[in-house]
């Protein structure tokens, strides 16, 4: 049992103590899930820490108990903390490969942790470390008993990270962000063993999650976190159903899930006197200098045919090299303004068939037909002209600006490029395209590091329409940012689409948020696509078994809970 | 915000100011060496040779009976000009044959990266004294040569730099958009990885004197009369039994100003280096 | 794949790799050479004596000078794949001679500063490290950087007017045989040894400390805290393991890198090196002498450097065990 009372803790600052958390309240009973959720920034990882013991050295805890079957952790001594941990308190962390000594093989890090608490010797202990792995569900046990951390997938660190946690029968489990790193079908199978393992374990976990879909597969109870206070406590399902707090029912709303089908997603804002509420705003009218709406039924924008692009992989220093397809005969079209969604688990090769598209990468074979031009196999020279037609949004909004240059310049860059106009002409353009993605036009003369991840994006999109592009790719465009912020940028996106005529190849590994967005759908697999259809069409009545597990992998609030309700 | 991190870090820590001011100082002497000496550092009097300190020379005097607080004056110069030039020199080539080998085409990248491995498995003291020692000596050779060997520890830092640079999204981002070469090179990597070549380049000064120095040591670099730090250190050893103070001031003084280097370009490390700055 | 048989062919690939780069580097001294000014006919024969142009003719036969560059290139090469370095100019000796008696000095001579270096730097980096920020911290890294900072020469210079001129304990220079008398070969080795030694200490210091950093600031440490393993267990355990593997290819490094960095102190300590050996045949320009010193210099360092990655891929099962 694990409960935590008025736990307040802060940040020491040149300036003095910076409150991070204040006064979290919970507990969890043995056998019982609870889930700690909140956006970046609402201190829910300095939190778990502090209930480790283990915060970094610059946190201070400033008030408050935690207590182990009743004992206050923060009391004890550090010797006697250090024989709760391990044992009695586990704990499991977002990156598994990381957390795992790289030099050790996995076996014996299993072995070592389970001697740290429990003396049964050494062959005891690997006749139990074997045992573990098995219930963990790894296939070849044996092999992972000798392997070494990166000769392993992700997926199955994370096993041999929660056999470890549950070796020596703890009564407080702690997970933070313990599926963030893993593919959606990992994921949804590394939750459902920790549950199955806990019923046999009986802990009291602590689930950490920015992820509501994840909260409502797997915990009990739920408490919201938001700028370092606790908004909420409640059951899971009075959470979803009936939420308490404002700023609860504005990040349930946010979050664009499947089968409910929302033309535009309410955004959280917060008015002057600091009160959170959900706004659903309205679509920005489409302005008259666009003109009138071009009828439907035109021809293809872009059409993908037979596509194929390979890298030549050596699996071992000496070996000869191997063809891995990345791209495997792709075949795709998307109709003007509308959006197609790309969607697959990393490693599909969505992200090369982008780049090829974008002609990043040359294709192997296949065409590319872009306003009916096959522009496949074009020099960098005859490309040029189409660059101005094709443009880009990156995954990371922290790394696709350049940081030495100020919004204006990034923001100009392709006009630059192109030597559209002249400088004042380009300036005003800044202006308007600033305008169009909401930022303010003080922000052209800052650097990028002084915006959040979703006004970076803002800057990423303005800078991708600076040459009226017709097609717009955006690869995992909103995938790093936080759900409410995430709804931010999918709103702007419909917005533009309507106001610029756009067309998007919108790629993601979020089936949610492809469901909210597209019109067509590719699922893609190893380097295929298995199933490509009207977007009602594949999230409706799949075809594919593929497309199946993906969509049941789908942490969802709303749909039947299989793992919970079937046990 | 880099000039105020600077800023910060010398009022916060006294090593770092202790040490701007001290480089300040000799790069004063190495300009205004020759109006400073209190004396002709070039005169010699067989009265006064290999004195210890005196009123009329407060340093002492050398085994000509010269001024030695003059003649370490003006002994600044000569090593300056070869640090500095010899790093400007393997800056500008170093940065370039960096860039090339993580930018250029992979063939060409290949044989420039190979080449500088090859460079660097003979250590550059040793190949300064073969340049040397087949060549005359004098500062613009001494700079030269200094700065030719340098240029793979230079390419070396470049080419890291650009490759992390190259992994960075905004690169892709600079090619989709049709970017040409030059733009990239010119406003996506060099600005980019500025703060390693910084660094690097302190690391050169401090090495390229110790290289200078170490040649003079030898008889190799600065020719006599005209004095250097290493080339008063190299004679005096000849005279440690008579006059110790003779290789001690040179010593400090060389000692003081390579430590002044390093401190900084530490300092600038830290306060450059992003992963401490992204927080 | 088996694991064995992907670390063999690990092996082997690097052995080509320095194979190849011995060749380049050979290449590379005798091309050098060749370009290098001053005519070896002349030096040999005196230039002063104004000699008849039969006697340079019978004289550049006589070196095989009047062969193509090329052949003259490959002779070259294929003598020295089997030591035979030429003879020297000055007096008919054999150049591999000279190289196979000094080789040993230069490379004792390192060793011996190498582990005096590990010994004190090792330990002071990982004291430091342990304690990050405190004052102890302070006064270690204070005291590498200011090590880092004064030249070898001078460090030498400063330990002889200790040793020698005050205290009288140990020569200020020389080199005696070991054979002749053991226990004054390593009196004279001492000072040098230390001399070399304090600098590098300094510098594996630094590098020692920001490795353990690293480790320390990994992942994994906070897992094996969140283990209730004991600090000192982690660090003897985990921290340190993989420390070693970054901090004993430094010190590998730096060994190589002293094959021709012991120029200063073999200068100044009288130690008959492969650097004064090059030194001299610099200055004498007897052209064999420097391409054999040279070569061998090149050589040791790329064996050294060779044994240090093998060694290191041995250390690190990342590596050794690539994924396939």
């Amino acid at each position: 049992m694990l409960e935590v009372r008025n736990l307040s803790i802060a940040f020491k600052t040149s300036a003095g103590l910076k409150s991070a958390v204040r006064n979290i309240d919970f507990t969890i009973r043995p056998g019982e899930i609870l889930g700690l959720v909140g956006e970046s920034g609402s201190g829910k990882t300095i939190t778990s820490l502090g209930v480790m013991g283990l915060l970094p050295p610059n946190a201070v805890i400033t008030g408050g108990e935690v207590l182990v079957d009743g004992i206050d952790i923060l009391k004890l001594p550090p010797a006697e903390l250090r024989k709760l941990r391990g044992g009695h308190i586990a704990m499991i962390f977002q990156d598994p490969i990381a957390s795992l000594d790289p030099i050790f093989t996995c076996g014996d890090q299993i072995i070592e942790a389970i001697l740290l608490h429990n003396p049964i010797g050494r062959a005891n202990a690997r006749r139990k470390a074997r045992d573990l792995l098995e219930k963990v569900l790894i296939p070849d046990p044996d092999r992972a008993m000798r392997a070494y951390p990166h000769e392993l997938s992700g997926g199955q660190c994370q096993r041999i990270m929660i056999a470890m946690a549950v070796a020596c029968r703890p009564r407080v489990i702690i997970a933070d962000e313990p599926t963030t790193a893993l593919d959606v079908t990992v994921q949804k199978q590394v939750l459902d063993l920790l549950r199955e393992l806990n019923d046999e374990v009986g802990a009291a976990i602590l689930l950490i999650t920015h992820d509501l879909g994840v909260i409502y597969e797997v915990a009990d109870r739920v408490v919201v976190m938001y700028a370092g206070n606790k908004m909420e406590e409640a059951t899971t399902a009075d959470l979803f159903s009936a939420p308490q707090s404002d700023y609860s029912r504005a990040l349930i709303d946010s979050m664009p899930s499947l089968g409910r089908d929302a033309e535009r997603l309410p955004v959280i804002e917060r008015d002057s006197s600091g009160k959170v509420r959900s706004v659903r705003p309205e679509p920005r009218p489409r302005p008259a200098s666009s003109g009138p709406i071009p009828a439907g039924g035109d021809p293809p924008l872009l059409e993908i045919r037979d596509l194929c692009k390979s890298y030549w992989v050596k699996p071992s220093p000496l070996a000869m090299p191997v063809e891995m397809r990345a791209v495997d005969r792709v075949s795709l079209s998307i109709a003007p303004r509308t959006t197609l969604g790309l969607v697959g688990e990393s490693g599909c090769g969505k992200s090369t068939l982008s780049r090829a598209v974008i002609r990043l990468y040359k294709p192997d074979s296949g065409q590319i037909f872009f306003k009916g031009k096959d522009i496949a196999g074009l020099s960098d020279k005859e490309m040029r002209p189409f660059r101005r037609e094709i443009a880009m949004v990156f995954q990371n909004p922290y790394g696709s600006l350049n940081p030495r240059q100020t919004v204006a310049q990034i923001v100009e860059a392709p006009m630059l490029i192109f030597a559209d106009g002249d400088a004042a002409g380009r300036q005003g353009r800044v202006r308007s395209l600033l305008d169009a993605v909401g930022m303010p036009a003080a922000a052209a003369q800052k650097y990028p590091h002084e915006f959040s991840g979703g006004q970076r994006q803002r800057i990423a999109i303005a800078r991708a329409l600076a040459l009226n592009p017709s097609l717009v790719i955006c690869d995992e465009a909103v995938s790093a940012l936080d759900v409410s912020v995430q709804a931010q940028v999918l709103n702007l996106l419909k917005d533009l689409q309507a106001e610029f005529d756009l067309t998007y190849l919108f790629i993601s590994h979020d089936l949610s948020v492809v469901e909210h967005v597209s019109d067509t759908v590719a699922v893609m697999q190893k380097g295929r696509i298995v199933e490509y259809g009207p977007a009602a069409e594949i999230f409706g009545n799949p075809m594919e078994p593929y497309t199946r597990i993906l969509l049941d992998a789908v942490p969802t609030v709303g749909s039947l809970r299989g793992g919970k309700e079937g046990a | 915000m880099i000039p105020q991190a600077i800023f910060r870090a010398t009022r916060n820590q006294p090593s770092f100011l202790a040490s701007i001011v001290l480089l300040v100082a000799v790069v004063f002497i190495g300009v205004f060496g020759s109006w400073l000496a209190p004396q002709d550092p070039f005169l010699l009097n067989p009265q006064t040779v290999n004195q210890g300190s005196t009123t009329a020379h407060w340093l002492g005097t050398d085994e000509f009976g010269r001024d030695l607080l003059s003649r370490l004056l003006i002994g600044v110069q000569p090593t300056l000009l070869v640090a500095i030039g010899a790093t400007v020199i393997a800056g500008v080539l170093g940065t370039m044959i960096g860039i090339a080998g993580a930018y250029g085409r992979p063939l060409i990248a290949f044989l420039i990266m190979r080449s500088v491995d090859i460079m660097l498995s003979f250590p550059p003291i040793l190949l300064a004294l073969l340049a040397v020692g087949f060549w005359e000596s004098g500062i613009f050779s001494l700079a030269v040569v200094i700065g030719v060997l340098y240029v793979p520890h230079f390419a070396r830092v470049a080419h890291a730099a650009t490759l992390q640079v190259s992994r960075m999204e905004f690169m892709e981002a600079e090619h989709a958009m049709g970017a040409s070469a030059r733009r990239v090179v010119f406003t996506a990597i060099l600005p980019n990885i500025l703060s390693p070549l910084v660094v690097q380049a302190t690391l050169t000064v401090a090495a390229a004197i110790l290289l200078e120095s170490g040649l003079s040591f030898l008889g190799l670099g600065i020719v006599p009369p005209e004095p250097s730090w290493g080339q008063m250190i190299g004679t005096a050893r000849g005279y440690l039994g008579q006059n110790p103070m003779y290789v001690i001031w040179p010593s400090l003084l060389l000692a003081l100003t390579v430590l002044a280097i390093n401190v900084v370009g530490d300092r600038l490390r830290d306060i450059l280096d992003p992963r401490l700055r992204e927080e | 794949m088996n694991a064995s048989i992907g670390a063999l062919l690990l092996a082997a690939r690097k052995l080509l790799t320095a194979l190849i780069q011995l060749v380049v580097v050979a290449t590379l001294i005798f091309s050098v050479m060749y370009i290098m000014p001053g005519d070896p006919v002349l030096l040999l024969l005196g230039a002063d004596s104004n000699p008849s142009p039969e006697a340079i003719a019978s004289m550049r036969s006589q070196l095989g000078l009047d062969q193509p560059v090329v052949s003259q290139y490959f002779i070259w090469l294929w003598n020295a794949l089997h030591l035979d370095f030429g003879k020297s100019l000055t007096n008919g000796y054999p150049v591999a001679n000279y190289v196979m008696q000094n080789l040993p000095r230069t490379l004792e001579l390192a060793f011996a500063a190498i582990v005096i270096a590990a010994l004190i730097g090792v330990p002071l980096g990982i004291a430091a490290a342990l304690k990050r920020g405190s004052m102890r911290d302070t006064v270690l890294t204070s005291i590498a950087t200011i090590g880092i900072s004064v030249p070898v020469y001078i460090m030498g210079t400063l330990l002889v007017l200790f040793f020698s001129l005050k205290l009288g304990w140990l020569p200020a220079s020389g080199y005696t045989d070991i054979s002749r008398n053991i226990l004054e070969h390593f009196r004279k080795l001492a000072l040098p040894a230390l001399a070399l030694g304090f600098g590098l200490a300094a510098s594996i210091a630094r590098m020692t400390r920001s490795s353990m950093l690293e480790i320390l600031g990994r992942d994994f440490v906070r897992a094996l805290r969140a283990k209730g393993m004991s600090e000192r267990r982690i660090i003897w355990q985990h921290v340190l393991r993989n420390a070693a593997i970054p901090i004993v290819t430094i010190i590998g490094l730096q060994l190589g890198n002293l094959m021709g960095g012991t120029v200063l102190v073999e200068a100044m300590f009288n130690w008959p090196g492969l650097s004064t050996l090059l030194v001299g045949a610099v200055s004498a320009r007897n052209y064999p002498l420097v391409q054999g010193a040279m070569l061998a210099i090149a050589a040791a360092f790329i064996l050294i450097n060779l044994v240090v990655e093998l060694l290191y891929s041995l250390l690190d099962p990342r590596i050794r065990r690539k994924r396939s």
